[in-house]
């Protein structure tokens, strides 16, 4: 099988493996970029004609450390190292790449690179940039268009980047147990800013946002797959694949949101959903619980609800409460209220917003919710003032039209429908 | 007859495949799942999830455990399978070939007659 189509599928699927480790033997990312590109260039010609390798990883790293080798010495100005080109597979260098195969060995080399990339020096944005430059390969064209800013803006971003992780310096002994799961919770929280940097896409941005998603679905899936038996990184796969399910129901044809209480359910996603539940299930079997499985578990009642009326509120409730104690934050319990607004009625709700008011005045989904919870208890002045607010603070086209319909509602007539959510 | 034809494939190559892509493949494989299908020769069909979403149970030490993923680390993962009904084996080699060309997985299909087959009601 050498087609195309085939050969440019195995060079993406091989290339975090490739990159990591080849950024172990130069422990420079622009060597190991630079060998790995070479390897590639020298791929789509040798496989055509050869044959593609049983291992394309195995073949990549091993040419590509050769000719990053042969670059040094040419720059010694040695001799270089015979063609590689006559080699149709790796058979007597099999076990020059025995090591490589050594399962710990290989988990830490990817670990690393995705590590690498969320140095905590760098800013979220740069730490994005660097893991869909390097890690998934996306050119930074496609990142320029993602991030929607201009391509040479982008081009310095990553070239500023690198050049700190370089200063920096990147720690190549193999971690210990402790060290390798605090590098963990920094890959998941750094996969997880990558999805919402997709997910949170306004309507006109989703077709340039959206396979950001896609490929942090694809970065925990390959996490997962090294460690598979971490219940956390089960969740946060499980979290992105349930909340990602519902896209192609969160807008409307104009554009604007779609609560996720008015979605069309029959939109969604039914694979990613059967996967998204399936991880939770494994998951919680572990009685290890942590944030990202107890919002998956949330994001698994919203997603075994036929009908929204059938959504389990207490259940979710009793989650967020969970999710408070773990990590407490204003916004948990703003979501929180939204449940206990269906469960204990718009009163209890409001006792629980209102004092976050000091710290989410600037949030405009606090406002929104105030303001729904307001008008739910006939508060209308109240509500329209929140509402007001709201619309000050929305950050995007369709926020403001959703909370503008609620304004509508409120001067149309009394009551209405309640207002909700944070989440969509 | 009743053959099981059983995918095997990276499912890193396969995971690497846009939306487009993924469609596409499936697309063609229908084309071929749909000649045989009118022919009264096709029976159940299934594509599994990834294997990260796998448990597997296991005797060890006569205790049985349950372990996450699936049981060996292999090169090629079990992605799903056919089961068609064949006069004889150049049948099943046949269409084993018709998917295997518009499939760019670069995996294989193993070819299996099947020795019990247990005929139920459940709509998946």
């Amino acid at each position: 099988m050498t087609d195309p189509n085939w050969i440019a599928s195995a060079l993406s699927a091989a290339r975090p493996q490739a990159v990591a480790a080849l950024l172990r033997y130069f422990r420079d990312l622009d060597a190991a970029e630079e060998a790995f590109q070479d390897a590639c260039l020298r791929a789509l010609k040798n496989w055509p004609k050869n044959g593609p390798p049983r291992d394309p990883a195995a073949w990549l790293i091993f040419v590509g450390r050769n000719s990053g080798i042969d670059q040094v010495r040419k720059r010694a100005k040695q001799a270089p190292l015979p063609e590689e080109d006559k080699l149709s597979d790796l058979e007597d260098a099999e076990a020059d790449m025995a090591e490589r195969l050594d399962g710990a060995h290989y988990r830490d080399d990817i670990l690393r690179l995705l590590f690498t990339c969320c140095h905590p020096d760098l800013p979220a944005t740069q730490q994005i940039a660097l893991a869909l430059r390097i890690v998934s390969g996306l050119s930074v064209k496609q990142i320029a268009r993602a991030f929607l800013v201009g391509e040479s803006a982008m081009e310095q971003r990553i070239t500023r980047a690198k050049a700190r992780i370089a200063a920096a310096g990147v720690p190549f002994e193999t971690p210990g147990p402790v060290e390798r799961s605090e590098r963990l919770a920094a890959v998941a929280a750094m996969i997880y800013l990558v999805f919402n940097e997709g997910y949170s896409a306004a309507s006109g941005e989703v077709e340039a946002r959206a396979p950001l998603a896609d490929e942090a679905i694809r970065l925990a899936r390959l996490l997962l797959r090294l460690f598979q038996t971490e219940p956390e990184i089960m969740g946060l796969t499980a979290l992105m694949l349930l909340q990602h399910a519902r896209t192609p129901a969160r807008f409307d044809a104009n554009g604007e949101i779609v609560l996720l209480e008015d979605q069309d359910r029959s939109l969604w996603h039914a694979k990613m959903i059967a996967e998204g539940l399936a991880l939770v299930d494994k998951a919680l079997r572990h009685g290890k619980p942590g944030p990202y499985q107890v919002q998956a578990a949330i994001a698994a009642l919203h997603a075994r609800a036929a009908k929204a009326e059938d959504t389990d509120w207490q259940e979710i409730d009793l989650l967020y409460g969970l999710l408070e104690q773990m990590q407490p934050s204003p916004v948990i319990t703003l979501n929180r209220a939204v449940a206990v607004s269906k469960v204990r009625g718009p009163e209890a709700a409001l006792a629980m917003v209102e004092p976050l008011e000091e710290r989410l005045a600037g949030y405009f989904h606090f406002h929104g919710l105030r303001g729904g919870l307001l008008m739910q208890l006939g508060r209308n002045a109240e509500a329209r003032e929140a509402f007001d607010r709201a619309i000050a603070l929305a950050n995007t086209a369709a926020e403001a039209a959703h909370i503008r319909m609620h304004l509508d509602r409120l001067s149309g007539a009394s009551g209405g429908k309640p207002a909700s959510a944070a989440m969509h | 007859m009743l053959y099981a034809i059983l995918c095997y494939a990276s499912e890193d190559v396969v995971c690497a495949w846009s939306k487009e892509q993924d469609e596409k493949v499936m697309a063609d494989l229908a084309v071929v799942q749909e000649k045989y299908a009118r022919a009264g020769k096709l029976g159940p069909v299934a594509r599994l999830l990834p294997t990260t979403a796998a448990t597997t149970l296991k005797r060890a030490k006569g205790e049985q455990v349950v372990i996450d993923g699936p049981f060996a680390e292999t090169k090629e993962q079990f992605l799903g399978f056919y089961t068609l009904e064949c006069d004889h084996l150049d049948e099943a080699i046949e269409f084993a070939r018709e998917l295997s060309a518009v499939n760019p997985s670069g995996g294989s299909y193993e070819i299996r007659p099947v020795g019990r087959f247990n005929r139920t009601n459940i709509v998946a």
